[in-house]
Order: structure tokens, then C-alpha cells, then sequence
């Protein structure tokens, strides 16, 4: 097969917007010749490393560094008491919301009390980081172990120890919401179902971690940071705080990102070690992060407990659900509460419900802090909300595509106010989407009706395949805004500066596009520069599916802004109307057979100021405009997965044999770059699903630290995905366009748990947890009696 | 995740690998390095000394002699893998290799360096049990290379600990050679394609020209520190039609097996895999016994 | 501390460093050598993005002493393209079939296909994903790395076809 044939939309007569355009950024990256941060060498720099808390719950009585500094290469060892100022505080608040009773963020090194196994307590600056890790070794840290908080659950009994001593419980927040008449909608229910679900992720692993490079240049007072992060401008205002540096004197770059999926969009305590150690020592430093240390600190999703409750009339439709989550935080706040926070929002889903109740308990654990991960809480949603379904279509002996289909909200219906009110004021309102049709186009590229036939064919030849789905809805494009530099250059090039940030999904090559398809000229003319805060002054990151509708956008409305004043200058210059005038290979024209030509790079010199040149009134300077686009509100992206699969039944060993993903994210700017996101973050969901469990001990130690025990897929793990795209163009901005990058990851694990359950019906087991391991799959089948002889 | 410091040392004789083995103070040998080196990058082991014997080319044949089959120790796995000899000798180990990991693993990693790692879930144990493996060891004495022998069944003292004295050398490992036409088979239960097997079982059968059983070889790893030959069920089979009964005995056999239990996988499963598997795997090696006309 | 000679050929060149017995070869390439396309993922030999080829094998530069290639013949994936820098028959697949987002396991991708694309030459999709099975990919689902190493030994084969007695693609 060959990804070309999969399904995309072909948009008019465009020559770039809708087109499978091959990318920009591939030839070099396919030659080894990327520039991730560990690929950057400066003259005299010196290498760092990390000692962290072996404990996960401990006070520091001593740390002795006399040996450690006095190792051959060693250049500085830093502990809490050598930072000063600011630097000694903890990380900024970034997202302070009312409801967090004890906002707690990290500190650089731990001062007191180490509240992870992980943490950071020492940082060692060496010749080369052989060395640094030699003297790690040597840095004696005495512990007074305290006990742990290790399950979230356990964290909210009253006996419980406490995540931080200083605390008085290990309540991060506790949140109840709802809409409609809850009370009524169970009163009298003609059905009831309810159930408890478990899920675990863990975190994304990139396979490039983290790293961080500072060089100060002493002569002017600038301090050049390289991260490989996802948001450069959120980065640099951590720095800036932490550092009390000059914002006019700090700049973050972030070239070749090797994977974010959202654990490199926090701000760690590393990168303003670096720092510091840059400026201290006067040399540049760089720290590069080795996968132990990413298991160990980097954020992860990990535990949510959900207790649901559906109420349903005699038909099928719901009248109401009730819920109660409890979400394992870890023991840090870099990001918020806005994973739990997503989950609940999440749940409506593509149904009518017309009562909700849910009450949310956000809990400290000594583990490494959770922040979103690819999906951010919307699997753990969807997964209990469609469990929940098909458990209900069991209970109503109905199906559990029809089930779903009499509860669909219709795309008449649409705008469609979902229930719950965002912590803004505003309301949850989906703005477009056709939500029964993306179901039929999943369940008829499945063959769904088909299903049963084959199934009772495979089980006469001693075989257990199952059918499942899952749809959802995801907000996407969230602001607060990005924006965009386009400029023409008096070359003729034309450069887009925006400060989005990538780390693989190709912004470059469809910024380009946009671009080009606004002033018409070749994409090789245009470079786009993205991950530099000194390229654009504001930015917001990488991360949310927000990029293509808020830097997408910006390009589009900058280009659109410099087209105009191409026209202007040119009618200006030329005395005719700007209606006459058109955009031919790189060239203003005049439409009405006068030969006259201006070229881009013409127009720019001229725009850039002649002496005795006057300005066009209320045209400003240079070919070149920067615009932020703001949206009003997410824009709401749908799909519906349906996965057959196979269980092995005498192992749990599943197969997957068909997934379908149909995935509406408005228009495609390039339908080759949204099919590369959704059948990557389906691979992320089939790792959800069966593989990867980050797990921890009774006394919060992690224990699944390597590559050999934290699972992650691979090639024969992850089948061909056929995907159907969709396109309900969004209405709130211009180019029409919706995010894609966490759409295959949202429902994949509740589809193929689904179809798991569906293999084995005979035997009557429920599944109710992800990821489920064959051997649970086995004691399920054990307790129903699937292996008597 | 860098290894601490060593002194290096690149012998290319026996000699010389087992004089130093035999002389240096905390001194390891380095085989392929697919296990030793990740444990020495994140400092789960460190030596004062690392004798690499990837230059000694006589520890790298593979060949027939007496009627067994000799694999030096620091054959390559792929090597063994793709050779001709081994092919056609004892099918079982292409088979049982196609599950062992990855390429670019078997490419370095040696049978071995393996054998010396004895992690329980490993196929290359199992199979060298299977194959009633002799393996060779050499030591340092008095001035020359003194060698002993060893049956594989005392090979496992216990979890990942070989009957290896300070200072002594795996050399080679010597292997029974079925009759042509023998059935043969590895299967096992692991979570992704390469990963260690959760459980394994080698199997080997040859029958007679009415199909009854003549000689069986029946391996179970995964289950215990050192892979588990069920003599008991091996004898129990001789005579016995290559049926669903036999099939049947192997089975509830394995389900009784005293397996260990760790975090990860409960007794009870690991039972049950042992079951299931050894009925797969003896049921492929029947399907392979070449009929005799 | 004794430092070891490595005289090593790298992509046709030949290289003479004096190194530490502990230096890795994965960093004995990006940071001696400059030659940074090979790529650490995990350190511990299952991630894959460190794939090089040592004469003419895949192995993992994670797991191999930069002092153990003293005498042999490594290619990297800076090897791959022609001396002009055009991309050979697999890399111009993978830039086709969007087999690579954030390129980071990519080179490793890439020594691992051109080992099975030497080996064999009408390899199967499940040949494929089977040979990839020791690299990682968190980006692109691997669906369309097997689509783009299908699209070049089918090229492969065209050009074998076409010129029998022309050397081909490494």
C-alpha cells in the first residue's frame, strides 16, 4: 500500500491549500543533518549532570559536594544553597486557577524536602558528562525517608500522609460541576447502569528527551538558550522571571525538536540550571537528558479512577449522567489542574445529555508532576463515557451503534451549547461538526453490519475476533492567540516568522503553503522560521492542536495583509486601481494588458524606504506585516475509531485486524501531514490501550524505568489505519481549519478494549481498565470458567 | 547514562583472554555487549577491568565434530542464525533465533555471552538445554588454559548466577544432533515481536514408522532461573502416538510445574502459558516428523 | 587512564582518534567525529535511533566501545545520500511517503532498511515491519515507513532491472 492512496480532501483549484505537498523540512533531516540541541557544539562548553532523590519522600539533612568538586574535570557542583535571588524560589505559577487550594511548584534543586524519586538535588558542570556522572557519584546526600503518598486514591483518607509536609492535606482541588436537572434525571430512570473504571498512562516519550544548551555572551549581556521544548516564548518568561533577567536580553531557540506530544511544554528546573551555570562560569553549558531521567521527571498522565453513572429512558436516550473522578496529579503543579480539568469537559462527547453532575478530586502523590500528554484527559473521558455506552447497550439489549446513533447531536443543531460552563464564564459550545455522519462513514468503512457473520464464521474455526467503537469530540485551536511575521525581502525571498514551534508536524511546510498560496509564488521562495523568541516577540507554543488554526491563520491573515499592501504600493507607484492589478510569479501586474511589472523584491526595496520616497498614506514601512490571530473559542474537531481485533484467547494476546479512524478537522491544509498525525497518535493509543503502564510501588517508587519494561509499540504492534477524513470547515476563522494531532490517540483505547470485551462475549467479562494486559485478560477468563477441562 | 571507568584489554588468543581473566583483579569479559553494556551504562555494574573478546577468532567457529554440533562462545547469534550447518543440524535453533530480539542485537550478541547472562526468559538457554548442551570452560593454571566440561542441566545455580568459578571462561558449547527428519519446534508467549519470552518451549520428537514416539526433548523457560527439561513427561511419551493424549500429558504436565512468581506475572499464568505452549509447540514438532515410508 | 587508537573507515573516510576505554561510539560520532545524524534515544539498546552500520551489520552505537572499531568499517546514515548530496532510492521514498515527522529515529530507520533492502529484494510488508521491529517511532504510526520502503525496492528492482550490470544503492 502507499500512504498517497489514503483518502484526503482535494481542495478547487488551489495550487498549494489542500494539496499532499511533500515537506520542506525532510531532505535534511533524512541526511542526518537535523540540529536537535544535542547536535549543537560551541566552542568551550562543559557538559551537566543531574543527582536526584533516589526516595521518593524524604527530608535532606546534609549534602556534601567536597569530593565531587574536587574531581579532575569538575567545574561547579550546585545545590540548593548555592542559588540565589529569585532562583531560589520556586517555578512561576502558570496557570492559576481559583479552585487550586495548594498551588505547589518545583523548586531548581530541592531545598528541604524531596517530594519525588527523581528530583533534582544536585547539578554537576564537568569537562564532559562521563565525568559530571562520576561526581554525582561522589556527592554524599544524607535522607531522613518520609512516608509516601502512592496511590491518589488512598491520598484523600484522612490518615493518609502528606505528598508535602507543609501542607495540610493532599487536596490540589476539588471541582463540582454540572448542568440540567441531575435529580430528575434519575428519578424514576427506567435504566440504570454504573460502573468503575480504572486507566493508567503513562507519559509520551519522544524519542528525543530533553536537553537544554545556555551560552552568556558577557560582551552585551544576552543569554541564548536552546531547548528542545515546545514553546520557546513560555520558556523564556520562566527564564526571565527565575534569572530576573532583561527580557530584551534573553532569547530561546528551539531548532529540531525530536517529538514534544506535550511533557516538553512545562518548564523544568534544568533549563534555568543551565543558565545559571552559563552565566556563573562564563562558558556555555548543556544538559542533555538520558531516558532513565525522562522516566523518572518528565510528566506523565498516569491514574484516574472514574465512578460513573448513566440514567436512560426505554428507548435508549440518556437522560443523565453522574460522575466522580479522582485524578493522580504527582507532586507538582507546572501546568495546572487543565488535565482533570479537560477530562470532565470532555464528556458530553458528540451526545445529547441533558443532565450532568460531576464531581472532580485532583490529589498529590509523591511521583513525578502529570501534565497533559497526547490527548490531554480526553482518552480517560471517552474511554469511561463509551464503556459506560456499550454497558448500557448490553443492559438495553440494543446495539451499540444504534444506541450511540439515538443519542448523536445533529448537525442542525449545531451551534450546540454542551452543558458545562468553562472556568472563563463562557460556555461549552461545539461550533460545527456532523457527528451522525462521521459515524456512518467509520461504522460503513468497517463493514459493521457484516461484523456478526464474521465473527460466528471465525468462531466456528476456534477464533475470538471482536468489534468496537468510539467517537469524541475535541476542542482545538485554543488561544489565547499566535501570530506572524511575513516578510518579502528586498531579495525577493520571503521569510514567515511565527512563534509556533514544532517538533515534527510539519508547521514549516504548511505555513509555507498558506503563504504561497496568498502571494502566488513557488514554496522553495519562502523560508519559515519557527522556535525563536527573537524572531517574533509574542508567542504561545506548540501544544493543544492549536498551531494550524492560530499560526496557520496568523500566515494567512499576515500574507493576505502584505498581498493588500503589494496592491497598494504598485497602484501608488503605478496610478491605477488595486482592482487592476494581479499576482503573477512573484511578480504585480496589471490586469488590463498594460505591460507593467513589478517584482516582489522590487517593491520591497522600495517599501524599505528611498530617501525623497514618499509613503503611500497610511502604508507603513517595508513589505511586511505582523499579524496575531486570536479565535473566539476552541474550535471542535470529531472522529469515530472502529477497531476489529482478534484474542488469542488462551494467552490475552490481541491482533488488531481492521482500525478505521474517521476524523472531521475542518479544511486540510495537507491532507499528507493530517494523516501522518492521525495515524501516529493512534499508535499512542494502541500503546494506551494494551502496552504502556507506568507503574509505581506501595511506596511511590517507580518500576518501570527502561524500554524493557515500559512498553512502548512497535511496527508489529500497530496495524495499517484506513482513515476517512471528514471536513466540516470551523466558522470561527478564516482558512476554515480544525486541529489534528491527538485525534487517533482520543479514542483508541476505549474502540479496542471495546472489542475485547466483544471477542470473548460468551464468556460474559466485563473490561473495565486500560491498559489491559493479557494476563488480566486471562484472569478474567479464568474467573468465568474459559478454561475448564 | 555513561559507563564509570575501566582499563581496557583486547586479547585476540584463548591464551590470553583466559590469563587475564585469570590474573586481573575485578575483571569482566565483554561479549556482544547487548546485555553487559546497557547494565554498565546506567552503572547497575561496574569493573575495574573489561577484557573484550571480540578479537579472538577462534572462540567464533561453528562446526561439526564427533558427531555434535560446536558453537565457540563468541559465535554471533545471527552468525548461528543464518548458518548452513546449523540449519540443516538442528532446525530448532533458526526457529527459536527468529524470536530472540532484534537484528541489530543478534548481529553482536553472542550464544555465549547469553548462556552467561542466563536471564530465565531467555530462548538461547533453552534451546542449548533442549539440545542436551556440553559447555566448555577454560581457566588460567599453572601457566597454561586447563579446561573443564559441563552438562547444561548444571549450568543455572541460580537467578542469573551460571556455575562459573572466579577467573573462569565460557568457551564453547557442544550440542546433540537429532537424525534428519525430526520434528521440532520453539514457541513462546512474549508482549511484542523480540521481547524476552514470558514463557517458552523447545520441543523435539522423532517416531517410528508407525508414528509412536521415540525420543522426545521437552524445554520449558521462563518458569524457573535455569530452563526446565520435564524428563518425567519425556519418558511418559515414548511409545505413545503423536496424538491429542500426548498433547494432553505434555500439557497438564507444564500446568504443574513449580514456576516463580515475580511482580509482573502471577503463578497461575505462568502455569497456564507453560500448558498451552508446551501443547503448541509439541503439536508443530509432531506436524514437522518427517513420515518414514 | 590509557587512551586506545581508533583507526576507524566512517563512510569512506578514514579517521585516526586517540580515545577513553569507556567512550561510547554513538558519542565518539556525534561529538569526535561531527558527525551528529546518528542519534541517542535510550542508552540501553531497544529504542533503535542509534543504528549504524559496523561492516555492513546493524548493530547499536549505545551498546559498542568506540575503542572496539579500531580496524573496521562503519556507515552512518551521512553515508546514504551521493557525494552531491542527492538522496538515494529509500531516503527519496521516505520524503514521498511522509515516513518521518521529527526525523529523530529516522537515520536509525534508515541503516536498519538499507540492511534489509541489501538482504533481500522484494521484502514483504510483514518482512518489513518485522526488520523495523528494533527501532522506535512515536511520530508516524511506522505505517508509512513501510509504505516508503516498499516504494524503494520496488524502484530498487525497476533499477536493477533496467541496468543489471550498475552497482546498486547502498
Amino acid at each position: 500500500m502507499d500512504i498517497s492512496d489514503l483518502k484526503g480532501a482535494a481542495a478547487g483549484d488551489m495550487r498549494y491549500i489542500g494539496k499532499r505537498v511533500a515537506r520542506t523540512e525532510d531532505s535534511k533531516l533524512l541526511k542526518g543533518q537535523g540540529s536537535y540541541v544535542d547536535d549543537v557544539h560551541l566552542p568551550n562548553m562543559l557538559q551537566a549532570a543531574v543527582l536526584r532523590s533516589p526516595h521518593a519522600h524524604a527530608k535532606i539533612v546534609s549534602i556534601d559536594c567536597t569530593a565531587a568538586r574536587a574531581l579532575n574535570g569538575v567545574h561547579a557542583v550546585y545545590t540548593h544553597a548555592d542559588l540565589s535571588g529569585r532562583a531560589r524560589g520556586r517555578a512561576p505559577s502558570m496557570l492559576p486557577n481559583p479552585a487550586i487550594r495548594f498551588e505547589r511548584t518545583q523548586e531548581l534543586l530541592a531545598s528541604t524536602e524531596v517530594t519525588f524519586a527523581g528530583e533534582a538535588v544536585a547539578f554537576v558542570v564537568a569537562d564532559t558528562r562521563y565525568i559530571a556522572e562520576d561526581a554525582c557519584g561522589l556527592i554524599e546526600v544524607e535522607y531522613d525517608t518520609l512516608p509516601a503518598v502512592a496511590d491518589c486514591r488512598d491520598g484523600l483518607l484522612p490518615d493518609s500522609p502528606l505528598c508535602h509536609t507543609d501542607a495540610k492535606d493532599n487536596i490540589v482541588a476539588h471541582i463540582e460541576m454540572g448542568f440540567g436537572d441531575i435529580d430528575a434525571a434519575f428519578t424514576d430512570a427506567p435504566h440504570v447502569v454504573e460502573e468503575t473504571y480504572w486507566q493508567n498512562r503513562g507519559s509520551a516519550h519522544p524519542m528525543e528527551t530533553r536537553g537544554y544548551i545556555a551560552e552568556y555572551h558577557p560582551t552585551n549581556g544576552e543569554l541564548t538558550v536552546w531547548s528542545s521544548g515546545q514553546a520557546p516564548h513560555h520558556e523564556k518568561k520562566n527564564l526571565v522571571e527565575l534569572l530576573e533577567w532583561d527580557a530584551e536580553k534573553l532569547r530561546v531557540l528551539m531548532n529540531d525538536v525530536g517529538g514534544g506530544f506535550g511533557p516538553k511544554l512545562p518548564f523544568y528546573p534544568e533549563e534555568g540550571l543551565v543558565a545559571i551555570a552559563a552565566v556563573a562560569l562564563k562558558r556555555p553549558v548543556k544538559w542533555i537528558e538520558d531516558r532513565r531521567e525522562h522516566f523518572l521527571s518528565v510528566t506523565q498522565e498516569r491514574d484516574q479512577w472514574w465512578t460513573v453513572r448513566m440514567a436512560l429512558d426505554t428507548d435508549g436516550k440518556i437522560r443523565g449522567v453522574k460522575l466522580e473522578m479522582v485524578h493522580d496529579n504527582g507532586a507538582f503543579l507546572p501546568w495546572g489542574i487543565i488535565t482533570p480539568y479537560i477530562s470532565i469537559t470532555t464528556t458530553p462527547g458528540p451526545y445529547v445529555i441533558p443532565a450532568m453532575g460531576a464531581k472532580l478530586d485532583v490529589v498529590y502523590t509523591n511521583k513525578c508532576a502529570t501534565s497533559p500528554v497526547r490527548g490531554a484527559g480526553r482518552p480517560q473521558a471517552v474511554f469511561a463515557m463509551e464503556r459506560i455506552l456499550d454497558k448500557a447497550a448490553r443492559a438495553l439489549g440494543m446495539d451499540r451503534a444504534e444506541l450511540r446513533w439515538r443519542n448523536l447531536i445533529q448537525p442542525e443543531q449545531m451551534p450546540y451549547d454542551a452543558g458545562f460552563i468553562y472556568r472563563d464564564g463562557s460556555p461549552l459550545r461545539y461550533d460545527s461538526g456532523d457527528y451522525p455522519a462521521c459515524q456512518k462513514a467509520a461504522l460503513e468503512r468497517a463493514n459493521y453490519t457484516g461484523f456478526a457473520e464474521r465473527k460466528a464464521k471465525a468462531r466456528s474455526e476456534g477464533r475470538f475476533v471482536g468489534i468496537g467503537m468510539a467517537s469524541f469530540v475535541e476542542g482545538t485551536g485554543m488561544g489565547p492567540f499566535e501570530g506572524a511575521t511575513v516578510r518579502v525581502q528586498a531579495n525577493g525571498r520571503v521569510v514567515v516568522i511565527t512563534g509556533a514551534s514544532p517538533q515534527g508536524q510539519g508547521h514549516k511546510t504548511t505555513f509555507a503553503q498558506i503563504c504561497a498560496e496568498q502571494l502566488n509564488v513557488p514554496l522553495e521562495t519562502i523560508d519559515v522560521i519557527t522556535g525563536d523568541t527573537g524572531g517574533i516577540s509574542m508567542g504561545v507554543g506548540t501544544f493543544a492542536s492549536r498551531v494550524t488554526v492560530n499560526a496557520g491563520n496568523s500566515v494567512y491573515i499576515a500574507a493576505q495583509a502584505v498581498r493588500d499592501k503589494m496592491f497598494t504600493l504598485a497602484a501608488h507607484l503605478w496610478k491605477c486601481a488595486t482592482d487592476d492589478l494581479v499576482l503573477i510569479d512573484g511578480h504585480v501586474a496589471r490586469r488590463s494588458g498594460v505591460e507593467q511589472r513589478f517584482s516582489y523584491a522590487q517593491l520591497a526595496k522600495i517599501s524599505q524606504g528611498m530617501p525623497g520616497f514618499t509613503m503611500p498614506a497610511g502604508l507603513t514601512a517595508g513589505l511586511e506585516e505582523t499579524k496575531y490571530f486570536s479565535p473566539a473559542q476552541s474550535t471542535y474537531c470529531n472522529g469515530t475509531a472502529v477497531v476489529e481485533l482478534e484474542v488469542d484467547r488462551e494467552t490475552g494476546h490481541i491482533s488488531i485486524l481492521n482500525y478505521v479512524m474517521a476524523h472531521d478537522s475542518g479544511k486540510l491544509i495537507n491532507p499528507m501531514i493530517v494523516d501522518g498525525q492521525v495515524i501516529g497518535s493512534v499508535a499512542h493509543g494502541i500503546g494506551n490501550a494494551t502496552l504502556e503502564w507506568m507503574q509505581y510501588d506501595e511506596n511511590a517508587q517507580p518500576t518501570t524505568t527502561n524500554f524493557g519494561e515500559y512498553l512502548l509499540p512497535m511496527a508489529t504492534d500497530v496495524p495499517n489505519v484506513d482513515v476517512v477524513h471528514l471536513e466540516t470547515p470551523s466558522p470561527l476563522n478564516p482558512l476554515g481549519v480544525k486541529g489534528a494531532g491527538e485525534g487517533g490517540t482520543i479514542p483508541a483505547a476505549a474502540a479496542i478494549i471495546a472489542a475485547i470485551e466483544d471477542a470473548l462475549s460468551e464468556y460474559g467479562v466485563e473490561f473495565t481498565e486500560a491498559p489491559l494486559v493479557p494476563q488480566r485478560v486471562f484472569e478474567k477468563l479464568k474467573a468465568a470458567g474459559a478454561y475448564a477441562r | 547514562m555513561k559507563p564509570s571507568e575501566f582499563e581496557y584489554h583486547a586479547p585476540t588468543t584463548i591464551d590470553d583472554a583466559v590469563r587475564l581473566l585469570g590474573t586481573l583483579e575485578d575483571a569482566r569479559v565483554l561479549a556482544g555487549g547487548q546485555s553487559l553494556m546497557p547494565m554498565m551504562n546506567f552503572r547497575y555494574l561496574m569493573t575495574t577491568h573489561l577484557i573484550d573478546l571480540n578479537g579472538v577468532d577462534a572462540l567464533t567457529r561453528i562446526e561439526e565434530r564427533n558427531g555434535r554440533l560446536h558453537i565457540g562462545a563468541m559465535a554471533r547469534q545471527r552468525d548461528i542464525e543464518l548458518s548452513p550447518l546449523v540449519t540443516q543440524r538442528a532446525p530448532l535453533i533458526r526457529d527459536a533465533y527468529q524470536l530472540v530480539s532484534h537484528k541489530q542485537i543478534r548481529n553482536r550478541g553472542t550464544l555465549g555471552g547469553s548462556l552467561c547472562q542466563l536471564d530465565p526468559s531467555s530462548e538461547q538457554p533453552c534451546f542449548t538445554a533442549a539440545l542436551d548442551g556440553v559447555l566448555t570452560i577454560a581457566r588460567h593454571e599453572d601457566g597454561a588454559v586447563a579446561t573443564r566440561e559441563l552438562p547444561m542441566s548444571d549450568w543455572a545455580l541460580m537467578y542469573m548466577t551460571p556455575a562459573l568459578e572466579e577467573g573462569e571462561l565460557l568457551t564453547g558449547i557442544s550440542l546433540d544432533i537429532w537424525p534428519a527428519g525430526h520434528g521440532y519446534a520453539f514457541e513462546e508467549f512474549a508482549r511484542r515481536h523480540g521481547d524476552y519470552a514470558i514463557v517458552g518451549v523447545a520441543a523435539l520428537c522423532t517416531a517410528d514408522a508407525h508414528g509412536r514416539l521415540d525420543r522426545v526433548s521437552l524445554t520449558v523457560c521462563g518458569v524457573a532461573p535455569g530452563p526446565v527439561r520435564m524428563h518425567e513427561v519425556e519418558t511418559a511419551l515414548r511409545g505413545r502416538p503423536m496424538d491429542e493424549d500426548a498433547l494432553r500429558i505434555a500439557g497438564d504436565a507444564a500446568r504443574e510445574l513449580d514456576v516463580m512468581t515475580d511482580a509482573h506475572v502471577s503463578t497461575d499464568y505462568r502455569q497456564h502459558l507453560a500448558g498451552v505452549l508446551t501443547e503448541r509447540a509439541l503439536k508443530t514438532a509432531f506436524s514437522r516428523v518427517a513420515t518414514k515410508s | 587512564m590509557e587512551t586506545r587508537t581508533v583507526r576507524v573507515v566512517v563512510n569512506g573516510t578514514a579517521y585516526e582518534r586517540e580515545v577513553e576505554p569507556r567512550r561510547m561510539l554513538g558519542d565518539f560520532l556525534r561529538h569526535d567525529l561531527d558527525l551528529t545524524g546518528t542519534h541517542y534515544g535510550c542508552e540501553h539498546g531497544v529504542c533503535g535511533a542509534c543504528t549504524v552500520l559496523i561492516d555492513g551489520r546493524t548493530a547499536r552505537a549505545c551498546l559498542t566501545l568506540a575503542a572496539q572499531m579500531d580496524g573496521h568499517t562503519l556507515t552512518t546514515v551521512e553515508g546514504l545520500a551521493g557525494a552531491d548530496g542527492t538522496l538515494n532510492a529509500l531516503q527519496k521514498a521516505f520524503a514521498e511517503c511522509h515516513a518521518l515527522q521529527c526525523g529523530f529515529c529516522t537515520p536509525g530507520m534508515l541503516m536498519t532498511l538499507t540492511e534489509l533492502l541489501n538482504e533481500t529484494d522484494s521484502p514483504t510488508e510483514a518482512e518489513i515491519r518485522e526488520a523495523i521491529t528494533g527501532n522506535l517511532c512515536r511520530c508516524t504510526g511506522y505505517q508509512p515507513i513501510v509504505a516508503a520502503a516498499l516504494l524503494a525496492a520496488q524502484r530498487i528492482r525497476e533499477q536493477r532491472a533496467a541496468a543489471p550490470a550498475a552497482q546498486a544503492t547502498e
